[in-house]
């Protein structure tokens, strides 16, 4: 185990409307990211039940990623905000629980903005790998 | 004498409220009493474990079991009443889900051990102080104690659960409907929760007084204001848990105002109450602003305690814990 390198699982939930189409452009333009990632679409960010997220890390996420649309342009008019206060709160509950509040990100990406995604997505697998994998009692 | 269905009740890690509940059918309990055989209640009457030893596997019509499953000697016995049993029924919250004891999984055994024993602010240091041990010798002999496990579970997490009654504790309306049901034979499905399955909101004499769209711009504690009875408590910007908490309990919180806690447990829909309650929460704060956020969630300074008071067992995420919590 200590010879491979960790290949961190990321979950990134990501809105039909912004993200999805901007992760969408940057795999057309052969732009090159992390395959760490693993997107799940929804049909807008406020649809990310929090439940997702901890079945995420529960069945062995080490970061899970919220996506949506810049404040005031939800498609919904704002779902985007609900994100947001759900992604805050979560945030706060997490360390309770022991784990690296780190591991949730909510990063605002629009449709036009697939270098945006690429650089993300690169960049939350390299600091998940830093952080390291969430395992059973990693912290004993 | 023969012909009674046997019932047995049994307690795991509870604080006693459970029994209290059996207690409060007060009349009824005499009917129950009258077409029942209880053949095992530690905390009420003198039969030993050994005599359910005794008994032949499924012998006993319907268990009751409160509390959550902490110790080994409960694990045990749970199996046992499984196995003498044919419905196991988990009784209240700490059964039902894990409860408040649950609780407890933000830290492990090591952690409570040391807190309790050793490095606790009323634990007087210096001392050769002794942490629990399973066995122990003495001049007189061995000494067991029960294995302390390093997490909570709630029943079904140990042995198959029939039917859950929840609740903190049931209420007396439940219970006598659940012991009705079951010695009528009018079960639903197995599995399911003996209580409403629609949210507590439905059934709050306070429904109507809840303004269309519900915006909190301010959260208050219960201690800090004085609560109008007469209006939705969300509404006065205290945090009820009731959207998102099974009814059925003739919302007796509400009427001795105070906010929901969520003893019921979630939805059939719901699995994961905590983070439901959490998304309910944030729906409805008006805010949109990040700071503006911070500063109304201030009044939420323990997520866990509020939103998963009753059912953290069933998170197994605790179990991957990377921060040392505590003391």
């Amino acid at each position: 185990m200590k010879l491979e390198v960790f290949e961190p699982r990321i979950v990134a939930f990501v809105c039909n409307w912004c993200t999805y189409i901007a992760a969408d452009a940057a795999g057309v333009a052969r732009a090159r990211y992390a395959s760490n990632v693993r997107l799940i679409r929804t049909m807008c960010s406020g649809r990310i039940d929090p439940q997702f997220i901890m079945s995420a890390f529960e069945k062995g996420a080490d970061g899970v990623l919220m996506c949506g649309c810049h404040p005031g342009d939800c498609h919904y008019r704002e779902g985007n905000y609900k994100a947001l206060r759900r992604y805050i709160l979560l945030k706060r509950l997490l360390p309770q629980l022991g784990i690296n509040e780190d591991r949730l990100r909510l990063e605002w990406i629009s449709a036009s903005e697939p270098e945006k995604f690429r650089r993300v997505a690169d960049d939350i697998t390299e600091q998940i790998r830093q952080i390291g994998p969430l395992i059973e009692n990693g912290g004993e | 004498m023969a012909d009674k269905p046997k019932v047995a009740f049994y307690w795991c890690a509870s604080c006693g409220g459970c029994e209290e509940a059996v207690v409060d059918l007060a009349e009824e309990i005499l009917d129950v009493v009258e077409a029942v055989d209880i053949v095992f209640w530690p905390v009420a009457l003198d039969f030993k474990v050994e005599d359910v030893e005794a008994m032949e596997d499924g012998s006993i019509a319907v268990s009751f079991i409160n509390g959550a499953v902490r110790l080994s000697e409960q694990e045990e016995m749970a199996h046992l009443l499984r196995q003498k049993s044919q419905l196991v029924i988990a009784f209240g919250s700490c059964s039902h889900l894990g409860g408040v004891p649950g609780l407890a999984n933000l830290w492990d055994k090591a952690s409570i051990f040391d807190y309790y024993y050793v490095s606790g602010p009323t634990v007087e240091h210096g001392e050769n102080i002794e942490v629990p041990e399973v066995k122990i010798e003495v001049p007189e002999g061995t000494l067991e104690l029960p294995e302390f496990w390093d997490e909570v579970k709630s029943l079904d997490q140990v042995v198959k659960v029939d039917y859950y009654l929840p609740g903190c504790p049931p209420t007396v309306k439940i219970v006598s409907n659940a012991i009705k049901a079951i010695l009528s034979g009018d079960l639903p499905p197995p599995g399911s929760v003996l209580a409403g399955t629609r949210a507590l909101c439905y059934e709050c004499p306070l429904n109507d007084s809840k303004p269309e769209k519900l915006l909190v711009k301010e959260i208050k504690r219960v201690h800090e204001v004085e609560i109008d009875p007469e209006t939705c408590l969300l509404a006065q910007g205290l945090l009820c848990l009731g959207p998102v908490t099974r009814g059925g309990c003739e919302s007796l919180c509400i009427e001795g105002h105070m906010p929901c806690t969520g003893c019921f447990g979630p939805l059939d829909e719901v699995l994961d109450q905590g983070a439901k309650g959490l998304s309910f929460l944030s729906s409805i704060i008006d805010a949109d602003e990040e700071e503006e956020i911070l500063q109304i969630l201030d009044k939420v300074p323990d997520p866990v305690g509020v939103f998963y008071r009753y059912s953290l067992p069933r998170l197994s995420l605790t179990s991957k814990k990377e921060v040392k919590l505590g003391g």
